[in-house]
């Protein structure tokens, strides 16, 4: 499974990408491999805010409707539209295509999240 | 702790991923649930259906004691035909929905759904009467679905047998060089075969069967397929799912499978209550609640257990629904009741606190073009 070294990662298997004080983010290598093939993403309304552990979209696969939790606090200030039209992009390449991207009011939460070599054991221990 | 079927072994080493379900421990797919039901519609796939139940019934009264648990008729069906049949409870609704075997009228076996073999092993016993034998020997069988287009030339490239059973005919033949039940059946709404293996009798080798079969199938595109495909193959078809379409709830009538509820036979568990409620359905009809198809006008996935409504109110919820890949929409199966429904007819699908437009159409969605 694939993970990459320059984005943070949360125990709910989204990713984090860092750009200043925005944070992109999306379902990592390990989340869709699980889910299968991705049939629909519900997106969130841009301008909303939200809070860590909120549920910022939905994410479909062709057996069951998976909740995505905001790893960060913020407002969300953009929204990945392509994914109405193409949601397998997540399945095609998971970290080039984010969900939305919030603009981050506490960087610290930053803190709360793993490193790639964390998430790698992470997902080994979930895998037993 | 979950059952595994004698293959577990061998759909690991093909990457299989595995899902709980009706008490086993089954391949979910292999590759991509989306890829495999393509492979289903266009080629074939190969299924392990090994946790269905295998109920037999032996003994002099047999044909008898059968046609008196279900609702379709077994007394007047030619020797080595399936028949599916709905099996009632008095009050009509649905114990199980099962395939009955009849290879005599001495000997017959009932192919039940996996979660409900116990329940109706159960039930089954507690009806006997005269010379009769029930035997649960889910456990002995290793059953096999080969579903698709392609199936019978798959098949026919493994046997020596040119007579190939009729749609819902099945024979004893011997395929891979073991010793099958070999049945026209199937639950995708394809074309396809239904192998049934004995796996206590000599010479049968279960994993050699589903290699050589898939072996066989290779330049014909076909696949191993999981649960994830059955269901949405099952579904484009619009065949009901114990639990979804049909329950302890729910009787025949009102999941439309009215074909296969024959009243005049003599007698059947539940005719009573099913003889009233179709008489009450001429009269008002507009009263009772019927199994409906429904396709989303909205972008959203319907699942089950989601409420359908109609001009506000709600009318019933979703029994099955998800992504109908062959047709490219979303929809599924809804038990309404209220208003009498036409196809056209708008209805919300209370999607996550959001109300999504979709509207009632024929079904099945999908059916196959019959070979020429």
């Amino acid at each position: 499974m694939e993970t990459r070294p320059d984005l943070y990662y949360s125990e709910e298997h989204e990713w984090v990408r860092v750009e200043g004080d925005l944070a992109y983010i999306g379902i990592t290598d390990y989340a869709q491999d699980s889910l299968g093939s991705v049939v629909y993403v519900e997106l969130p309304s841009p301008g909303a805010r939200i809070k860590k552990g909120d549920v910022l979209g939905v994410v479909e696969s062709v057996k069951a409707a998976s909740d995505i939790f905001s790893p960060v606090s913020g407002e969300i200030v953009e929204v990945n539209e392509e994914l109405n039209d193409a949601p397998e992009l997540i399945n095609e390449d998971p970290y080039e295509n984010h969900i939305a991207v919030i603009k981050m009011e506490d960087t610290t939460e930053l803190e709360n999240l793993m490193n790639h070599t964390e998430y790698e054991e992470f997902i080994e221990k979930e895998e037993v | 702790m979950n059952k595994r079927t004698p293959l577990y072994e061998t759909q690991k080493s093909l990457g299989a991923k595995f899902i709980s379900f009706g008490g086993w421990e089954l391949p979910v797919s292999y590759s991509d649930i989306l890829k495999e039901h393509h492979a289903v519609r266009n080629n074939a796939g190969l299924f392990d259906v090994s946790h269905m139940g295998m109920i037999f019934v032996t003994g002099r009264d047999s044909l008898k004691f059968v046609d008196n648990l279900v609702t379709n008729d077994i007394s007047s069906a030619p020797c080595y035909k399936a028949v599916y049949c709905p099996m009632c409870y008095e009050n009509g609704t649905v114990v199980d929905d099962v395939l009955v075997y009849k290879i005599s009228d001495t000997r017959l076996f009932i192919v039940a759904n996996a979660s409900n073999t116990e329940k109706d092993f159960k039930w089954i016993s507690s009806h006997i009467f005269g010379d009769v034998k029930v035997e649960d020997l889910t456990s002995d069988y290793v059953l096999l679905a080969l579903q698709g287009p392609k199936s019978g030339d798959i098949i026919r490239k493994l046997t020596d047998d040119n007579d190939l059973p009729g749609f819902f005919r099945f024979k004893e033949t011997t395929i891979s060089g073991m010793n099958v039940i070999l049945s026209r059946t199937g639950y995708t709404g394809e074309d396809g075969f239904e192998l049934y293996l004995n796996i206590k009798e000599n010479g049968s080798d279960p994993v050699k069967l589903w290699n050589d079969i898939l072996n066989a199938g290779k330049d014909e595109g076909l696949l191993p397929a999981g649960l994830g495909a059955r269901d949405t193959l099952r579904l484009e078809a619009a065949l009901p799912l114990y639990g979804h379409e049909l329950s302890e709830e729910i009787t025949p009538l009102e999941a439309g499978l009215d074909r296969f509820v024959k009243f005049n036979k003599e007698n059947f568990i539940g005719k009573k209550a099913l003889v009233q409620q179709a008489e009450n359905f001429k009269v008002q009809e507009d009263l009772k609640r019927k199994i409906y198809g429904f396709e989303m006008l909205d972008r959203g996935i319907p699942r089950n257990g989601y409420e359908v409504l109609k001009h506000g109110e709600t009318i019933g919820y979703v029994t099955s629904g998800g992504p109908l890949p062959t047709l490219n929409i979303n929809g599924g199966l809804a038990l309404l009741e209220g208003e009498d429904l036409n196809f056209g007819d708008e209805v919300e699908i209370r999607v996550r606190n959001r109300d999504l437009k979709a509207k009632i159409v024929e079904i099945p969605f999908y059916k196959r073009s019959v070979k020429k």
